[in-house]
Order: structure tokens, then sequence, then C-alpha cells
């Protein structure tokens, strides 16, 4: 992976696959602290506390095609490499929690890359899930809440139509700019 | 959030071509594997690229969706296209370019781009 937002739609689909309702993704930015962090959050199965003690080992996975699962343990690695840290949560019948945090300056430390590109294509995966979306740079944040849209489309409209995912994709990518301060 | 105005309009045009399109149920199936292996070997692009050209050429019976490992990672991005009445279509080692000339050759005109196929890779 060479993006963080490529390890969130990767982690992501992991809620997915886990039938959650609702996902919710953080991400805060602050450079004075010389943090970021990433936290995902869902209402999916959970994980059996077994399974959890060994979920970030690379040989660890639920699918049945290969033996291997990198995704966590390839998010958990960006997150040390760049001197931070990486711990994950999860009980069954409540849902998981992954919380990455990476050291902001670290040479090691990936781009996050192209949030809305992310957003948009879980959404198109799984329009039937809510997304709940925070991202915040030094104290300027914005929320983008797929509960919000779907209110407003109405139950006849699906959110996965090209033109919904277009504005969408502008609507995050403005946000983005926005928090930054305006164009980067 | 802000504009939800304009979504607001944006719906009502929506429902409008969606209406349209009920009425036809030969639709095209477009799917992009999206597990670790297929996002780490570009498949977010990929979907993007397929996305936005079925857009721009208004392509009105075809949905994109995602799948998870289809088992040969080595040959990812994989694409697999299901045209109503024939066989499934899987395309390999996609970037967004040649996702381009699957909406334009496959999704649009029906016909199959055999260099793309995972045959065609598999007797290199």
């Amino acid at each position: 992976m060479v993006e963080l937002s490529l390890h969130i739609l990767d982690i992501v689909q992991n809620s997915i696959k886990a039938n959650s309702k609702l996902i919710e993704i953080t991400i805060s930015e602050d450079t004075r602290a010389n943090l970021l962090s990433i936290t995902i959050r869902d209402d999916g199965c959970g994980m059996e506390p077994d399974f959890l003690k060994n979920v970030t080992n690379p040989f660890c996975t639920t699918r049945t095609t290969r033996r291997v699962g990198m995704g966590i343990s390839m998010f958990k690695s960006a997150a040390e490499l760049t001197g931070g840290s990486f711990d994950i949560d999860s009980a069954v019948g409540e849902g998981t929690v992954i919380r990455a945090c990476f050291v902001y300056d670290s040479i090691d430390r990936q781009p996050l890359g192209d949030m809305a590109a992310t957003m948009v294509a879980l959404i198109n995966a799984k329009p039937d899930i809510d997304y709940l979306y925070r991202h915040s740079y030094n104290g300027n944040e914005f929320e983008f809440d797929t509960r919000q849209i779907k209110s407003v489309l109405g139950e006849e409209l699906c959110l996965a139509e090209p033109e919904i995912l277009r504005w969408i994709e502008d609507n995050i990518k403005n946000e983005i700019e926005n928090i930054y301060g305006g164009a980067q | 959030m802000k504009s939800l105005a304009e979504l607001e309009q944006l719906r009502n045009k929506t429902l409008a071509r969606v209406n349209l399109r009920k009425e036809d149920d030969s639709s095209i199936r477009v799917v992009v594997g999206m597990a670790t292996c297929g996002i780490a070997a570009g498949a977010r692009p990929v979907m993007k690229a397929i996305m936005d050209e079925i857009e721009k050429r208004n392509v009105a019976n075809c949905y994109v969706t995602q799948t998870g490992c289809i088992g040969v990672c080595r040959l990812e991005p994989i694409v697999e296209v299901y045209l109503p009445g024939s066989e499934k279509i899987t395309y390999v080692n996609m970037d967004a370019d040649k996702a381009v000339k699957v909406v334009n050759e496959t999704v649009v005109n029906g016909k199959v781009i055999d260099e793309y196929t995972i045959g065609a890779a598999e007797n290199k």
C-alpha cells in the first residue's frame, strides 16, 4: 500500500464482511502534536478473543482462497514504522475498533492520499451500509454522514448512482481542502 | 456538510433517469476485486476509471461493484464483466487505461478484448 487511504479502504472491507451497519472512520491530523491518527470503528459481528489475539499475524485470515491475511498486519507495520502505535479491540456482537497512530513528520509515514476516492469506492461497494467520516486538521474539522445524504435522497434512490457519487466525491474533496485552509 | 440543497436538485434529476432505466433488465455487471491484494495492486484507480467512464458515456444499463479475493492475487487488479446471456469475462493485470478500454469495448460494444483476459495471461 502506498497511501494511508488505501489501508483504510482495505481495513473497512473487514468491517463490511463483519456485516456492519455503521462504520465510523475518524482521521485526526495534528501537526503541532506531530501526530496523525486513524480510527475505524464498526458495529459488526466482532471477533472471538482467540482470533483477536492473533489477528495482526499475517497468517491469520477468514478467507478461504489463501492462508494469509495481510491487511491488518500491513496497516500495523505502516504505523509502527513511523514510531507510532497500533491497537485493536473487539467483542463478539459489539463490533471492532482499530486505531493507528502515525508520527506526522516521519519520513516513513505514507501520505494520506485520496480519501474522497476511498469513500466513493466504499459507498459504491455497499450503499446500504452507513458511513460516518470525520476528519480534522489542527482543530478544523468536518463530518460526512451517509445517513444525512440518505435522508435527502429518500428511499427510492440508491447512493451508488454516478451523479450522486460524483457529488459525494466533490463534496469530500472540497471539505478536505477547507480544513487544510484552502487549496493545498 | 454543505450544499444539501444542491443534492436535493440532483436527486430529482437522478430519479428521472433511474426510473427510465428500471424498464430495462438487461443490465451488465462489472466486478472489481477489492481484497488486500487487489487494493495493493491498484484496484481503486481501476474502479474509479470504470465508474468515471460509465458516467461520461452515460451507460445506463451497467453497474460496478466489488468482490473479495478471487484467488489469483498475482494477476490483480482483476475485473470481471458479466454480459447478459453470456459467460463471465475475466480481465487481469488491469490499470486505469485498460479499464477505460474495457468499458468502451466490452460494456458498450459487447466485444471481448482477448489480450487482457486471464486466458491470454496464463498462456504467455
